[in-house]
C-alpha cells in the first residue's frame, strides 16, 4: 500500500514561504550516529533515525528499505497523534476533487508523473514567489544595489518594453551578442549605477523570473529589433 | 569590438548635427537656401533609404508658409521629475537643458507652459529646486500641478510657490484653463501610509493600490463655472496633467471623470487639451476636442500594452543607452483658427511636427512621419 503524509506537503507550502531568493533554501541537518551507522533524514525536515548495522555507503535491500521508511512513519505517527493520514489509493477511488495519480492500468504510470493538483499549487506557488522577489527588487533601487533613486519600473511599468522574448539579439550599441542577463546587467550599471550582479546572484535570477513573467504567451523571437 | 566602435544613433545624430548645422549657417531662410537644404536632407534621406524625407522639419516649415503664419506660439517643458542634486543631477541636467532650449526660440514664445510632475517625490527641496530652474526662463511661465508634486504634502508646498492648482486666463483671444486632474480617493488611510509611503505608492506608475485620477466633483463645478461666462466660439485650450480621456487604467493613463470633463467642454467650437504624464507623443480626438500628450524632460514612458487612441502616431522607441533619447520639449502655435499645432522637439532626434488638420482630418491630411521602432 502507498502511503503519503499530507504534513510533508504542509511543511513544503511552509518552507517555500521561509525561503526567499535572497537566503539559502532550508536543509535538514541531520544529528551523526555516535557509531558512524546510516542517519536517514524523513521529509518533515526533523525526524531521522539510525539505521543499526548499515554504515555509509553499504547496499540497502528493499526489505531493510521498507522498515526503514516504516520506522520513520511510526516515528513520526508517535510525535503527531493527530496528524492527518491520507491514503494514496483511497484519493483515487471516487474522489474527483483529488483525484491522486492515474492508476497504472490506463496510462503510463512515472513517478515523476505521477503529480496532483496541489502539487501543481505548490510548484505555481514557489515559481510566484520568486517573481515576487523579482517584483520587489525590480521596484526598488536601493534593493538595485542603485546610488540614483532610479529603479528599473521607472522606465519599464510592470516590465513593459524589456522584450525578453527577443534575445539573444545583436545589441547595436555594445557591438555584440546579448542576453537578456546583459541588459538588465547593463541597466543597473548605467542608469541605475549599481554594480552588476554576478551570474549566479539569486537577485538576477528573481528579476529575469519578473521579467520573463510579465511576458507570458508571446512567442519567442529571439534576434528581433 | 574595438572602442571606435559608434552606434547607429551616433552616427544618426552626428548626421542630424551636421544637417542642422547647414540650416543654421544659412542664416535667413531664403528660398534658395531653403531649396538646398531640401536638396540635402532628401539626399541624406536617400542614403539611408528612408521614404519619408519629410521628416526633416524645414519641410514642415514650407507647409507652414502655406497656411499663413500662426497667431502666438507658446513652449512647454513637462514631467522632470526632479530629485534633489545630492540624489540624483541627471533630471536637472535635463531640465536645465530645457529651459536653454526654450531660451534660444526667436522669437521668444508667449509663455511657457510647465506640464506638471516638476518634483520626483513632492518634497519640498524639489519643488523649490524646480521654481529656481523655471526662473531661467525669459518668457513667464505658466504652471500646472502633476500626482509627484502632490502626494507627500497634499499640494501645501506647491501651492505656496504657484498658488491655487486650477486657474485660467485669457490670452490674445483665446480662454486658457489650468486644472488638477490628478485627485485621488483616499487609498493610504486604510493601508496606515505615512506621508512617504503615500507619494511613493502613487510616484509608482504601475502601483495598483493608488486610486485613479479624477478632476472630483468640485474641480468640475469650477470648471462649469469657470466656462459659464466663455461665449462658444471663443477657442478654448486646457492644461491638465493626465489625458482628459481613458487611455490605460493600471497606469493612470487615464481620468476616471473624463465623459464628465468632456461634456462640459463639448459645447464650444474649438478646444484643445494639452496633458503631461504620459511621457510620449500622444494624440487623440474625441468628439471636438484635439488631444496633445507632452514630452518628459526625464524619461520617456512606453506605450501602454492596450488603449493607445487609434490616431497616435508612436514616437520611435527610446535608445536606452542615450539618457536624453525619446525625451524633449516642444512649442505650440496656436493659429488665427484658434486651432493649435504642435511640435515635438525630441533631443537626439527629428522634431516632429502635428498639425491640428491631422487631427481634426481623422488622420486623412498631413500624415506626421512613422515610427520605424514601434514599442514592443
Ligand atoms: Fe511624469
Ligand atoms: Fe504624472
Amino acid at each position: 500500500m502507498r502511503l503519503y503524509c499530507t504534513v510533508a506537503l504542509a511543511l513544503g507550502l511552509g518552507s517555500v514561504g521561509a525561503a526567499s531568493a535572497s537566503e539559502d533554501l532550508p536543509r535538514h541537518v541531520l544529528p551523526p550516529s555516535s557509531n558512524g551507522d546510516l542517519v536517514i533524514g524523513l521529509c518533515d525536515g526533523e525526524t531521522s533515525i539510525e539505521v543499526a548495522g548499515v554504515k555509509p555507503g553499504d547496499p540497502v535491500s528493499g526489505d531493510q528499505a521498507q522498515k526503514i521508511a516504516d520506522a520513520l512513519m511510526q516515528e513520526w505517527r508517535r510525535k503527531h497523534p493527530d496528524g492527518a493520514w491520507r491514503v494514496a489509493a483511497a484519493d483515487t477511488a471516487g474522489n474527483p476533487a483529488n483525484p491522486g495519480p492515474a492508476p497504472a492500468t490506463k496510462d503510463q504510470f512515472q513517478t515523476y508523473g505521477a503529480f496532483t493538483d496541489r502539487d501543481r499549487q505548490i510548484w505555481q506557488e514557489s515559481t510566484d514567489k520568486l517573481v515576487a522577489e523579482g517584483k520587489r527588487i525590480f521596484h526598488d533601487a536601493k534593493a538595485l544595489g542603485g546610488t540614483v533613486a532610479i529603479s528599473c519600473d521607472m522606465c519599464h511599468p510592470d516590465g513593459s518594453n524589456t522584450h525578453p522574448e527577443t534575445y539573444p539579439k545583436f545589441q547595436v550599441q555594445l557591438g555584440r551578442v546579448a542576453l537578456l542577463r546583459d541588459m538588465i546587467n547593463w541597466c543597473i550599471e548605467n542608469p541605475v549605477r549599481g554594480k552588476p550582479f554576478a551570474d549566479d546572484d539569486p537577485r538576477l535570477k528573481a528579476l529575469e523570473a519578473y521579467i520573463l513573467a510579465q511576458r507570458k504567451g508571446f512567442a519567442l523571437d529571439y534576434g528581433k529589433h | 569590438m574595438t572602442g571606435s566602435h559608434k552606434s547607429i544613433e551616433t552616427k544618426h545624430c552626428e548626421e542630424r548635427a551636421s544637417f542642422f548645422g547647414d540650416l543654421a549657417r544659412l542664416g535667413a531662410l531664403s528660398r534658395r537656401g531653403f531649396m538646398k537644404v531640401a536638396g540635402a536632407s532628401a539626399g541624406i534621406a536617400a542614403a539611408k533609404g528612408l521614404i519619408t524625407p519629410q521628416s526633416f522639419q524645414l519641410v514642415e516649415v514650407a507647409q507652414a508658409q502655406e497656411t499663413g503664419a500662426p497667431s502666438f506660439t507658446f513652449a512647454y517643458i513637462s514631467d522632470s521629475h526632479l530629485y534633489t542634486r545630492d540624489v540624483n543631477d541627471r533630471f536637472i541636467r535635463s531640465a536645465v537643458k530645457a529651459v536653454e532650449d526654450v531660451n534660444a526660440l526667436d522669437p521668444q514664445p508667449d509663455f511657457v507652459l510647465f506640464g506638471g510632475d516638476l518634483a520626483q517625490l513632492g518634497k519640498k527641496e524639489e519643488l523649490d529646486l524646480g521654481l529656481q530652474i523655471l526662473k531661467g526662463l525669459k518668457a513667464p511661465l505658466k504652471i500646472m500641478v502633476g500626482e509627484h508634486d502632490w502626494f507627500l504634502d497634499m499640494g501645501e508646498h506647491w501651492r505656496t510657490l504657484f498658488g491655487a492648482p486650477q486657474y485660467s486666463f485669457d490670452h490674445k483671444g483665446v480662454h486658457f484653463v489650468t486644472l488638477m486632474s490628478v485627485q485621488e480617493k483616499d487609498f493610504w488611510t486604510a493601508h496606515g501610509m505615512s506621508p512617504a509611503e503615500r507619494m511613493q505608492t502613487v510616484a509608482g506608475l504601475d502601483n495598483g493600490l493608488q486610486s485613479r485620477f479624477e478632476v472630483g466633483s468640485e474641480g468640475r463645478a469650477w470648471l462649469k463655472n469657470d466656462l459659464a461666462k466663455i461665449d462658444k466660439k471663443t477657442p478654448i485650450v486646457v492644461f491638465s496633467h493626465s489625458p482628459l480621456y481613458k487611455y490605460y487604467r493600471n497606469w493612470n493613463f487615464w481620468t476616471d471623470d473624463a465623459e464628465e470633463v468632456q461634456a462640459l467642454l463639448s459645447g464650444f467650437d474649438t478646444v484643445t487639451v494639452i496633458h503631461g504624464h504620459t511621457h510620449q507623443m500622444l494624440l487623440n480626438r474625441i468628439g471636438n476636442i484635439n488631444f496633445y500628450g507632452l514630452l518628459s524632460t526625464a524619461w520617456p514612458w512606453p506605450y501602454a500594452p492596450e488603449g493607445l487612441p487609434k490616431l497616435t502616431v508612436q514616437m520611435n522607441r527610446a535608445d536606452p543607452f542615450n539618457a536624453f533619447d525619446g525625451c524633449g520639449d516642444g512649442r505650440m502655435d496656436v493659429l488665427t483658427s484658434g486651432m493649435v499645432d504642435k511640435v515635438y522637439n525630441l533631443w537626439n532626434r527629428n522634431p516632429v511636427t502635428i498639425r491640428s488638420s491631422y487631427l481634426v482630418s481623422g488622420g486623412e491630411k498631413h500624415r506626421p512621419p512613422a515610427t520605424a521602432l514601434a514599442s514592443y
